[in-house]
Formats: C-alpha cells, sequence, structure tokens
C-alpha cells in the first residue's frame, strides 16, 4: 500500500519535462489547479470573511451595549435610520454575523485552506487526487459569497424581488419563521438568497471532502502508513468522512425549504397558520422536521469546525515542546470517537424544541459521554507539553491558549448536555458563551498559530514573532473580556437575538457590563488589523527562511520553501512517525525528520514497524 | 518574556475564579438573585450547582496543570525534552475516571426531566384517571397560552367548567368556548399547587420561557404542549419569548401572576365581570 498513484507519478514527470513552460498568471495564480494556490487563495478569502464576520458582530455588540443610538462609522454606511440599528437589521446582523463565520470562514478556513495546504505536503504527495476538482471547490465559494451578500440585503439595487431586509432566520433558519415570506421582513427573497449561498458553500465543500478522503487514502508516500501520518491529516481524514456524510442531509434539507418557499410544497410548515395577517397556510408540514434534519448536519459539523484545529494544534504542539505528541494513538482513536458521537448527539439542540421528552434522555447520555474524548485529547494536550523544552512564540501561545480555552468551552457543554439544567440555559447567553469559546477560543487560535507555523512554506518567508505575539496578547484579553461574561449573562437569563434585552426589568442591570463586553470585542477587532497586516507584509519582507525553520519533522518540512509545482524534489520516503523529537538515536539535533535515513536504528519504509517502541 | 507568558495564562483562570465569585454579589446571577421559585427549578438549580462543582474542580485542575508544565517549560532549557510516545496507565485512568463522573452526571439528571416532561410522571391532579399515572383528583389545565407575533394570548375556562377528563380537555382545547375569559399577556395561576397550561402557537415558533420559575417550552406550530408548575410564592414573574420569531422577538414581554388561591378565583371572577359588561344597565340594578 501507500505507493503514490502511478498516473500521478506519471503527471508528475511530465510536469518536470515541462518545468519552465510559462502557463500564464491566470491559470497560474487564479483558475489554478495547484493545491498550494488554492489553500492560500482559500486562506486570504477567509481572512477578508473573517473581518467581514467580525464587523457584523461589532454591530450585534454595539446596539448590546447602546441600543438604539447611532453607531458610529458602520451604522452611516448601513443603517437606513441615520446610523440607528433596527430590530430587523440587528436580526439580520445576528443571523449573517453566524453564517459568515461559519459557512465562509471556520469550514474554509480549515477543510479549505490548511486542508487543501497541507494534505498533499504533509503525506509527501505531488497534488491531490483531483486537481480540477479542487479548484472547483474553491471557486464555488464565489457564487456563495455573492448569495450572502445578496442576503444582507444592504446592497443597493439588488434589493428586488420583495426584498426588503437581510435574511434573518438565526443561521439556524427555522421554519415557520423562514418558510413564509410574510413571517418577518427578512423572510422574503433575502432568505432565498441565503438558502442559495448555504448550498454553494455546500457543494464547495463536498468537493473538499471527496478530494481529501481520495487523496489521503491512495496518495501517500512510500512508507507513510496510516498511523504514521500526523495528526492534522487524520484529522482532515475524519473530517472529510463526517462531511461527506453529514453534508448530503443539509443540502437536501435547504432544497426542501426552497422548494416550500418557491413551488408550494409543504415539508415544515402545518396547515391553518395565520402568519402576519397572511393567508392561512395549507398543507401538512412540521417544523420539527427540519430541525431533525438541520442539526443531523449541524452538529457534526461543530466537529469539521474543530477537528482539523485540534489535529494542527498537536503537531505543532509538539513541535514548539520539541516533544513527541503524548499518547498519539489514544489521540487518533479520540478524534474517531468524537466523529462518531457526533452523528448521533443532534437532540441535545433540540431538548426544549417539543419533540418527544424520551429522547431528551437518550440524547442527553450520548452528548455527555462525548465530553470523554475530549478530556481524554486535552489531558494528552497537557502530557504533550510536560516536561518539553518550550519555544516560547507567537505559535506556542496561541496553541496554549486552544487548549486553556478548549478546556472552558468543553466544560460549559455539560451544563447544557445536561437536560434539566438546559431547561433554564437553552437560548440564552450561556450557550453563546460555550460556542464561541469552542469556535473562537479553540478553532481560531489553533489558526493563528496554524497561519504563523506554514506561513514560511506557503511563502518562504517568517512571520514577524513579535507582532505575532502582540496580535496574541490583544486577541486572548479582548476575547475573554467579551465571552467570558456571557456566561453571567446565560446564568442570568439573558436570551439570545434579542434587540434591546433592557425591555425586560430583570435584565436592566446588565447593560454596564454588556458595555465593557463591547469595548473588548471592538479592542479584539482591531487586534485582527494587526495580524493581516503582519500576513500581507511579511508575503514581501519577511526574514527569508530555508526548507524546515522549525526544525520541524513532517514531509512538508522536505520540501523547498515554497514548494514548486509538484511540491517534493524528489518522491519522499518515510521511516517513521512524525513526532520523533527529542529522539535518542541521534546525537547533535532534537529531531528526526521522517525521511532521515538513521543507521543506528532497525527502520524500514515497510509498514511493519510502528512508530516507536512505547508507544501505545 | 516567558515569564510574562505564565504570569499571563496564570491570571486568566484566576480571574475567570474572582468574576464567578464575586458575581453572585453583584447581582450577576439568577434573576434578581434568588433561587427558583418553583421545588423542580430549586432541583434544576441543585444539578447546575453539582456540574457547577464538578466542572470548577476540573478547571482549577487543568488550568493548574497547564500553567505547571508553561513554568516548567520556561524554567527548563538544558539538554533535551523527555523522550515519551505516551503512558498506557495514564491514558486508561483518564479515560476510565472522566467517564465514571460524565456517566454519573448523565444518569443523576434523569429525574428530574422525567418529573418534569414525560406526562405520567406529572404531580397527581394533572394527569385524569384513565391516563398513565392518572388520578381521579384531576383539575385540569388552568389556561390556554397561545403564541403569535408578539404577545400571547391567554384563555381560560370559564370558573364553572369542570374537567373529568383527558376527553374533555382535548375537546375544550379545539372549541373556544363562549363562556372562556380571555387575557393578553398576563397570565394568573394560584400558589402552592401544581399546575398546567397547554401552550400553543398561531404563527410562528416561540418559547414560553420565565426565568424565576425555571420554566422553558418551545412553542410549536401545529402541536399543543402542556406546561406545569408550582410556583411557591405569591409574585408577579417576567414572561419571555426565548425562540427567534421575528422583528420583535425581544418584546414579547410577559407576566405570570402567582397568588393565593382565593385572589386567582376573585381575579376570574372579576374578569368575567368585566368581559361579559356589556354596559346594559338593567332595571334590578337600582
Amino acid at each position: 500500500m501507500s505507493t503514490a498513484n502511478p498516473a500521478v507519478e506519471r503527471a508528475h514527470d511530465d510536469a518536470h519535462a515541462h518545468d519552465h513552460h510559462d502557463i500564464g498568471f491566470v491559470q497560474k495564480y487564479v483558475f489554478s489547479t495547484d493545491h498550494k494556490i488554492i489553500g492560500i487563495q482559500f486562506l486570504v478569502t477567509t481572512l477578508i470573511m473573517l473581518m467581514v464576520g467580525g464587523a457584523l458582530a461589532l454591530g450585534v455588540r454595539w446596539q448590546l451595549a447602546y441600543p438604539w443610538t447611532n453607531m458610529p462609522i458602520y451604522g452611516s454606511l448601513f443603517g437606513q435610520q441615520g446610523g440607528q440599528i433596527s430590530p430587523e437589521f440587528y436580526t439580520m446582523l445576528v443571523t449573517m454575523h453566524a453564517s459568515v463565520m461559519i459557512f465562509l470562514v471556520i469550514i474554509p478556513v480549515l477543510a479549505g485552506a490548511f486542508g487543501n495546504f497541507l494534505i498533499p505536503l504533509q503525506i509527501g504527495a505531488d497534488d491531490m487526487a483531483f486537481p480540477t476538482l479542487n479548484m472547483l471547490s474553491y471557486w464555488f465559494m464565489w457564487p456563495a459569497i455573492f448569495c450572502f451578500a445578496v442576503a444582507l440585503g444592504v446592497v443597493p439595487g439588488l434589493g428586488v424581488n420583495g426584498m426588503n431586509a437581510g435574511a434573518a432566520g438565526g443561521w439556524t433558519n427555522y421554519p415557520v419563521l423562514t418558510g413564509i415570506a410574510s413571517a418577518a421582513p427578512g423572510s422574503g427573497a433575502a432568505t432565498t438568497w441565503w438558502l442559495l449561498g448555504l448550498t454553494f458553500v455546500g457543494v464547495s465543500s463536498m468537493m473538499g471532502s471527496v478530494n481529501y478522503m481520495t487523496t489521503i487514502i491512495n496518495m501517500r508516500a512510500p512508507g507513510m502508513t496510516m498511523f504514521r501520518m500526523p495528526l492534522t491529516i487524520w484529522a482532515m481524514f475524519i473530517t472529510a468522512i463526517l462531511q461527506a456524510f453529514a453534508l448530503p442531509v443539509l443540502t437536501a434539507a435547504g432544497f426542501m425549504l426552497l422548494f416550500e418557499r418557491s413551488f408550494g410544497f409543504t415539508f415544515f410548515v402545518p396547515a391553518g397558520l395565520v402568519v402576519n395577517n397572511a393567508d392561512p397556510t395549507v398543507g401538512g408540514g412540521q417544523p420539527l422536521l427540519w430541525q431533525h434534519l438541520f442539526w443531523f448536519y449541524s452538529h457534526p459539523a461543530v466537529y469539521i469546525m474543530l477537528l482539523p484545529a485540534m489535529g494542527m494544534v498537536s503537531d505543532m504542539l509538539a513541535c514548539m515542546c520539541r516533544k513527541p505528541v503524548f499518547g498519539y494513538k489514544p489521540m487518533v482513536y479520540s478524534m474517531a470517537a468524537i466523529a462518531g458521537l457526533g452523528f448521533i448527539v443532534w437532540g441535545h439542540h433540540m431538548f426544549t424544541s417539543g419533540m418527544n421528552p424520551m429522547l431528551g434522555m437518550t440524547f442527553m447520555v450520548s452528548t455527555i459521554m462525548i465530553a470523554l474524548p475530549s478530556a481524554v485529547k486535552t489531558f494528552n494536550w497537557l502530557g504533550t507539553m510536560w516536561a518539553g523544552r518550550l519555544k516560547f512564540n507567537a505559535v506556542l501561545l496561541n496553541c496554549t491558549a486552544f487548549v486553556s480555552m478548549f478546556i472552558v468551552g468543553g466544560l460549559s457543554g455539560i451544563f447544557m448536555a445536561a437536560v434539566p439544567v438546559d431547561i433554564y440555559i437553552h437560548d440564552t447567553y450561556f450557550i453563546v458563551a460555550h460556542f464561541h469559546y469552542v469556535l473562537f477560543g479553540a478553532t481560531l487560535f489553533g489558526v493563528f498559530a496554524g497561519i504563523q507555523f506554514w506561513f514560511p512554506k506557503m511563502f518562504g518567508r517568517m512571520m514577524n514573532d513579535t507582532a505575532q505575539q502582540v496580535h496574541f496578547g490583544l486577541t486572548f484579553v479582548g476575547f475573554n473580556v467579551t465571552f467570558f461574561p456571557m456566561h453571567l449573562l446565560g446564568v442570568a437569563g439573558m436570551p439570545r437575538r434579542y434587540a434591546d434585552p433592557y425591555l425586560h426589568p430583570y435584565l436592566e442591570h446588565l447593560l454596564p457590563m454588556n458595555q465593557v463586553m463591547t469595548w473588548g470585542a471592538i479592542l479584539m477587532g482591531f487586534a485582527q488589523f494587526i495580524l493581516l497586516a503582519n500576513f500581507a507584509i511579511s508575503i514581501f519582507y519577511g526574514k527569508r527562511c530555508g526548507k524546515n525553520p522549525w526544525n520541524a519533522n513532517g514531509l512538508e518540512w522536505v520540501a523547498p520553501s515554497p514548494p514548486g509545482h509538484g511540491n517534493f524534489e524528489e518522491i519522499p520516503v518515510c521511516y517513521r512517525g512524525p513526532y520523533e523529537y527529542a529522539s535518542p538515536l541521534v546525537e547533535d539535533r532534537d529531531f528526526v525528520m521522517q525521511t532521515d535515513v538513521l543507521p543506528a536504528a532497525d527502520e524500514s519504509p515497510e509498514p511493519a514497524p510502528e512508530p516507536a517502541a512505547d508507544s501505545n | 518574556m516567558k515569564y510574562f507568558w505564565v504570569f499571563f495564562f496564570a491570571v486568566f483562570p484566576l480571574a475567570v475564579l474572582g468574576l464567578c465569585f464575586a458575581a453572585p454579589s453583584m447581582n450577576w446571577w439568577f434573576p434578581y438573585g434568588n433561587p427558583a421559585m418553583t421545588p423542580l427549578g430549586q432541583q434544576i438549580d441543585g444539578l447546575f450547582y453539582l456540574i457547577l462543582g464538578i466542572t470548577g474542580a476540573t478547571f482549577v485542575g487543568t488550568q493548574i496543570a497547564l500553567v505547571y508544565v508553561l513554568w516548567r517549560g520556561a524554567v527548563d532549557t538544558e539538554g533535551k525534552a523527555h523522550f515519551s510516545h505516551g503512558s498506557h496507565e495514564l491514558e486508561v485512568i483518564w479515560t476510565i475516571v472522566p467517564a465514571g463522573i460524565l456517566l454519573f452526571i448523565a444518569l443523576y439528571q434523569m429525574d428530574v426531566w422525567a418529573n418534569y416532561r414525560i406526562k405520567a410522571n406529572f404531580p397527581s391532579g394533572l394527569v385524569a384517571a384513565g391516563e398513565e399515572g392518572g388520578h381521579a383528583e384531576f383539575s385540569g389545565p388552568i389556561a390556554e397560552v397561545t403564541a403569535r407575533q408578539f404577545e400571547w394570548r391567554i384563555r381560560y375556562p370559564s370558573p364553572d367548567r369542570v374537567f373529568h377528563n383527558e376527553r374533555e380537555v382535548r375537546e375544550w382545547l379545539r372549541n373556544p368556548q363562549p363562556d372562556d375569559l380571555h387575557t393578553v399577556n398576563d397570565l394568573h395561576s394560584p400558589t402552592q399547587e401544581p399546575v398546567m397550561i397547554y401552550l400553543r402557537t398561531e404563527d410562528v415558533q416561540h418559547s414560553f420561557f420565565v426565568p424565576e420559575l425555571r420554566v422553558k417550552q418551545d412553542a410549536v406550530p401545529g402541536l399543543v404542549i402542556p406546561i406545569w408548575w408550582q410556583a411557591l410564592k405569591p409574585d408577579e414573574y417576567e414572561w419571555t419569548c426565548t425562540e427567534l420569531c421575528g422583528w420583535g422577538h425581544y418584546k414579547m414581554k410577559a407576566r405570570v401572576v402567582a397568588e393565593p388561591a382565593e385572589d386567582y378565583e376573585a381575579f376570574l371572577e372579576s374578569l368575567r365581570e368585566s368581559q361579559f359588561d356589556d354596559g346594559f344597565q338593567t332595571a334590578s340594578a337600582e
């Protein structure tokens, strides 16, 4: 097994034969089929979308801190009421912030950017199995971005076909609210555009996931057995499987809702509803059906948004602590367990939804048990750091923040997994706190680390570490000031998605706290410009680096920085696992690359020997 | 600089703990700093504190471990790192111990949920004889609550109406009666005894949430869902919507008034008088 695909090898040789053949700017950098360019395209696109999503979030935060006041800068750009945020504009902000962050940032930055860039490099392949499909997977993001942009409802001239506000059904888009155009100002054409955008994102993800699975199974370099793969690759592999099995359900549900809205089908809307004085509905749908279908995808999607970051952080922590990953196989099995259990926990989003209460108990047990593999992973990260020789750079700091924040996000999850407690905290800010600790606190800090760690491989230059440390410090402080108090808001019973919570006397006293949180969010938002500036400047002026600036072990560090077309100068042969840091087999250095041939060791590229004798 | 970052990661858990310990005295805790106003809510609070204790201890332990390994990493710079790929014993320990704790948390929650949501476990008086778990002294629902954008409509059965069984309740839910009493955004209920309402919606999803009573249930188009609680103290409890229902989601403000049984009956009588008062003065009224 695990020899490179012969057809690809031939293509590889052909490519070398025409090495200096000029393929033109457009084909090289725009409609490129090279996984590295596609990965960088995904990365730049998602960083821009991160700023868009963040700007939308600042709109939300402004309204919660200074309700009904004119928002500086931003308000005059979008607000129809002279800079004031209207309730339907607020629900649009909530909806589109989540949609942009989830579908245009987190999922594509992990699977799209890092998946594309790292999979062929880390398994020693010269490109993806299906390069054209890969290119399409990037370019299908753009129709999605266009559809979401229209769904914002703020672009002049696009407010056609009865659209008088942006999509405002929440990112969960529950019908009946979104099934009937009269139910909300944003439930007209804007919701249709939103659903189309969702479909395009799904097509993009599906093309990626098919490609990743095929590439990882078929195109590993000689000697790269499954249990010699870096945890990043394991995470990408498991994520691709999750996506391939879960996504069709969401796509089907999206089409059902589109058909319901456009062609008069009735899947979700029951008969006899009089919504906003419109004619009574006909048919016999069931609103809970959407929730089941939506969460059947969207709960596994939470792991799609987390697992790749877990894998990347494992790689980076091992390198920055100069120590093998503690418990490689338990790490793999935990990820597999999270993915497997991830398919049977979706009902925990629906404890108070009116589904059969008996199901609440089943879903509670499965949900609480999914904390187990997460706990095992956390302990293993701590074990990896223990007695290491830590390199205190921004990569390590971001990875440490990942572990620290993931602990908070994981522990707060137990509260809402417990059905009786969830009765109280469901749909309050406790939930908002929880998923921001997982998606921002864990995933985005992992992404920040990953950007800096693999930047030299992308561009042949290093990012400025001091600037990254400043960025990290400000982001970490801003993040915790913004999101930790949300736990307390949740305990105080403040519901989500309220344009003006202070209408309710029991929430009035929370206004000062919300103002502090908003200033934390502003700090965090502006800190991202440091990252962007560092990223852009370092592409051209960063310190040049060699093949392996971090003294890391993986196959990607054998290739030139940046790797040329076909990645490797010669097909790498893998002799061992990727985490042989501090190995006693070598005297003069503390790392052994996967390709190093050591005379002392009894090693072969054959699959039989394990990465190390005492692994478990 | 590295000691600064070790300190930085040590400040975070301390700040979090400080904030959490200060929260109740700063009124950043349960609404009005009060315990739940229902027995079931108090059980929910108890489970919340149980989980808070377990997760809090885990948080402190793991954060101490994290800061410790960072500090060790900052101090130890000589030579190579400890070369180890893991420990089977440790993996077994830190799989089995959390598994036991998590399973305990899960199983310990079951009863409260069953009492809250499974109808056969509802208190006596809320389930009619003939049903599973039913009793002869059936009192029926106090009201039907219908959510709509953006208000709550409440329909009480006439004080004269007596429900004998579930069939009569279903009959009443299907067919509004001329002697029914109506209010908007103002639900009155007696204290001390368990009361039940039926929740439905006229348009989109809403959610019935009374924070101080720890009661929450979505209103789903096409479904009629029973909810029960037992208010311990006469008071006005704020009642909100927690399922996004359109632009006015935030303003579905209402109240649940819990009052002693005699006040409740007096309220229904005065409601009936005002609702059926046609303003016509009869001669005998002189």
